[in-house]
């Protein structure tokens, strides 16, 4: 037959959702201008919704693909160079948010000659209550994916695999939860503003940023609980875990530098 | 599922539809990059038309805010001058041909198409990301066709620095377009990126280890990488330029303790990579070209693909020497002057392994060597006027003029445009089955060639005189020269549509060429052992190592 596949690589059939994608994107985006400029966001909310509808079919499909066999060791071997990849953008992003804040910590425009800004006082955050705290949360709630990693890679049971992911799920909700706390607190009762002065705006977008990869990486973390109790994983063959459990582990690393940066360094 | 899955497709023709928006299949996906980055292309080529016909004489005699004429020049004290239009335009023009054209038709367009070919891969590592790859481009291009059409239009400039491209974010949405129109095509870009670093590394053919991958495939590596590490950065700029517009942040607001200088920074450390992004994956080209027509192998390959990758490391640190004005310490100047001028070393090591695969060849003049022979010279007259500019004591009087202009428009418009083309003379034949005309060809590359020049090197003078860039009108002590690279701008466009129209004649009447290897024995890579064009699916026995191991010794 002439087209008997001889190698071990993934040849895929054609797939609608990339164009899809794209058209979602364009709506969310278009959508995303006119609601700044005062439109009303139904547009963005149309492509958005219609952006997950595509990553959620599309990554259906990955789960399909691999139940049937087509993620040979070598395909398995791509997706983690892929991944690890995206994972080394996701850390240049971030690198971008560390040189604003570093610029306008270590040479802050008012202290140039000429400069007439003076910086608000504002309320100083300490380090070493509710973000020590979080810091903790989150280290442990990466253990305890350590801990499922382990269970599923030394074969034991599955419970523990279920639970550990379980544990670094609930500690990720909890991250969330203080930390949206803790915004609340300083724009609330503090006087702290998002915008108007450079320290705001790093301390917002930063930590922000983070906040949504914390999300991301917790909806990655309950979808491998789902895949594990669909008894998707083997002990050899689990590319998805991994790739949720290296994710998390980047969203743990940012954090320390943001909690020693910015929380330790900066404000205290 | 899983049978489809493994067979890859059924063994019908896929329909329309099926075959160009929901490809999976890298030929067919760089075939599409190809043709819209050409059609963006001819936009904004016909953006500085417009523009170059506005600069022809001294005043404003075609943007006028009365209504922009194109056919016929106002006549004295009927034209009010619109600098907005001409703004919006030198903006276009940049943000299209950075993102738009250049990267998608080489590093997307060629670097799909021959790539998984070269290194005897039966596709890309994600196909269907690759698609996601190419229609994010597409939509990302909607966007900036936005930015250029709505309110009025973008005109900070490619650069997009602050307080320029913050100014009007309470009237214009044209800029917010813009800056998405950069976030969805870095997001393809990093697709792509991630999508040919992979396939690189995990699908080259057995036997074929990184000392034997042919050097358009090491320069595609390169390039990806330059991207992945460089776009999200330029992801984090923009962003803030974004929050800093619509939401109150004050990243680059002086009036919020913030600093415009941060912002240029933080570009020029995404683009400086960004300039060897569009060059190096012509580099890879060149090399191709110069080696099958002066029927020799490559000289110095492993100098060639060390010289590629610290172009790429040296890419990351140099990024200041765009930015000698803003008021850096001495320390600073001189670490970032001394840094630019070591690329010279590796740069030259490229240029001279050329030259010396040249010496003594039998070479033979088809169009894409002209083009390659075009691509050297012109590259490297452009990178020594990059050695003029690295020094931030001559930058003081070159910052900002046309000598700028002319200097980057000789390493981009010159030297990737150039490798463009010998890219698709080169190959166009096995992409299509038809072989260009000849003696066409060689009309096209003159015109290009008088074209180009005529176009860019009076602007060395006029940057000498103390011309300033980005100005709609000059004083009468500049006229001449820009009258002349005018002409040569009308001269080029002229070339561009006679090769489309050599483009379309080929696809349509060219000559069949079935001659697998058709530019003989030198052009050894795996894509000559196909035929013309390949079938669907390539490689689905991977190549044997007699097959591409063709040269003696690396």
């Amino acid at each position: 037959m002439a087209h008997v596949k001889n190698h071990d690589y993934h040849i895929l059939p054609p797939s609608i959702y990339p164009f899809l994608g794209a058209i979602a994107g364009f709506a969310m985006l278009t959508g995303a201008v006119l609601w700044m400029h005062g439109s009303g966001p139904w547009l963005f909310l149309i492509g958005f919704v219609a952006v997950l509808y595509v990553m959620f079919g599309w990554w259906s499909d990955v789960v399909a693909e691999s139940n049937a066999g087509d993620h040979t060791p070598v395909v398995r071997l791509g997706l983690k160079y892929g991944f690890i990849m995206f994972v080394m953008s996701e850390v240049m992003f971030f690198v971008a948010w560390f040189w604003a804040f570093f610029k306008h910590a270590i040479y802050p425009m008012n202290t140039y000659e000429a400069s007439t800004y003076v910086p608000p006082e504002f309320y100083q955050v300490d380090a070493f209550h509710l973000p020590l705290i979080n810091t903790l949360v989150l280290l442990l709630s990466g253990c305890a994916v350590t801990w499922a990693h382990h269970a599923l890679v030394h074969n034991e049971s599955r419970k523990d695999v279920e639970l550990g992911l379980i544990i670094g799920v609930v500690l990720g909700i909890v991250f969330t939860g203080l930390q949206a706390y803790e915004y609340w607190y300083l724009l609330d009762h503090q006087d702290w503003s998002f915008g108007g002065d450079k320290f705001f705006s790093t301390f917002f977008m930063a930590t922000g940023f983070h906040g949504v990869h914390v999300i991301i990486g917790t909806i990655f973390l309950f979808v491998c609980y789902l895949r594990v109790r669909a008894g998707h994983f083997t002990a050899e063959k689990h590319v998805g875990f991994e790739a949720a459990a290296w994710y998390w582990h980047f969203v743990d690393v940012v954090w320390l530098f943001l909690f020693a940066a910015v929380y330790i360094w900066g404000i205290g | 599922m899983a049978d489809a899955a493994i067979s890859g497709h059924d063994h019908e023709r896929p329909g329309f539809f099926t075959r160009w928006f929901m490809s999976t299949n890298h030929k067919d996906i760089g075939v599409l990059y190809l043709f819209t980055a050409g059609f963006v292309g001819l936009i904004s080529v016909a953006f500085t038309v417009y523009m170059r016909l506005e600069l022809m004489e001294p005043g404003v005699q075609y943007m006028c805010t009365e209504g922009a004429r194109i056919l016929s020049a106002a006549a004295e004290g009927e034209c009010t001058p619109d600098g907005h239009l001409w703004n919006v335009l030198i903006t276009g023009h940049g943000v299209l041909m950075m993102f738009f054209v250049v990267i998608p038709a080489l590093f997307g367009g060629f670097g799909n198409y021959f790539m998984p070919l070269m290194i005897g891969a039966p596709d890309m590592a994600f196909p269907r990301l690759n698609n996601l790859s190419y229609w994010l481009y597409v939509a990302g291009t909607a966007l900036a066709f936005c930015a250029v059409f709505v309110d009025g239009g973008a005109g900070p400039g490619w650069t997009f620095y602050p307080p320029l491209s913050w100014q009007d974010a309470p009237t214009s949405r044209a800029v917010d377009f813009a800056i998405f129109a950069i976030h969805v095509s870095g997001a393809s870009s990093i697709l792509g990126a991630i999508n040919f670093i992979t396939t690189f590394l995990n699908m080259r053919a057995p036997g074929m280890t990184l000392h034997k991958v042919p050097l358009f495939a090491w320069s595609i590596f390169v390039t990806a990488w330059l991207l992945l590490l460089s776009l999200p950065v330029l992801a984090g700029a923009i962003t803030m330029l974004l929050t800093d517009r619509n939401f109150g942040t004050t990243f680059f607001d002086v009036a919020g303790g913030g600093d415009p200088v941060l912002f240029q920074h933080i570009f020029w450390f995404f683009g400086h990579p960004e300039v060897y992004i569009v060059v190096l994956p012509a580099f890879g080209v060149i090399s191709h070209v110069v080696a099958t027509f002066s029927k020799k192998p490559i000289f110095g390959y492993l100098p060639m693909v060390y010289a590629l990758v610290a172009i790429g490391g040296l890419g990351f640190v140099v990024w200041a020497h765009h930015m000698y004005t803003v008021g850096m310490t001495l320390t600073q100047q001189a670490y970032f002057m001394v840094a630019t001028m070591v690329i010279a070393v590796p740069t030259g090591i490229k240029i001279f392994s050329w030259i010396a695969t040249m010496w003594q060849g039998s070479i033979s003049f088809k169009t894409p060597m002209l083009f390659a022979i075009g691509f050297i010279f012109l590259f490297t007259f452009g990178g020594v006027t990059g050695i003029v500019l690295s020094q931030a004591g001559v930058d003081r009087a070159y910052h900002d003029t046309y000598y700028v202009v002319a200097h980057f428009h000789y390493v981009m418009s010159l030297g990737a445009v150039f490798g463009i083309f010998a890219a698709i003379y080169y190959w166009i034949g096995k992409m299509s089955g038809r072989q260009y005309p000849e003696l066409m060809g060689k009309i096209h590359f003159w015109m290009f060639f008088i074209g180009a020049n005529l176009t860019f090197f009076p602007q060395h003078f006029l940057g000498r005189q103390g011309m300033p860039r980005r100005y709609i009108d000059y004083p009468d002590a500049f006229a001449l020269w820009n009258y002349v690279s005018s002409i040569g701008a009308f001269i080029s466009f002229a070339s561009f549509i006679f090769f489309i129209g050599i483009v379309f004649y080929t696809l349509r009447a060219g000559k069949k060429v079935e001659d697998k290897a058709y530019w003989g024995e030198h052009a050894d890579t795996l894509e000559w052992t196909l035929p013309n064009p390949p079938p669907e699916h390539t490689f689905e026995e991977l190549p044997t190592r007699e097959m591409w191991d063709k040269q003696p010794h690396h």
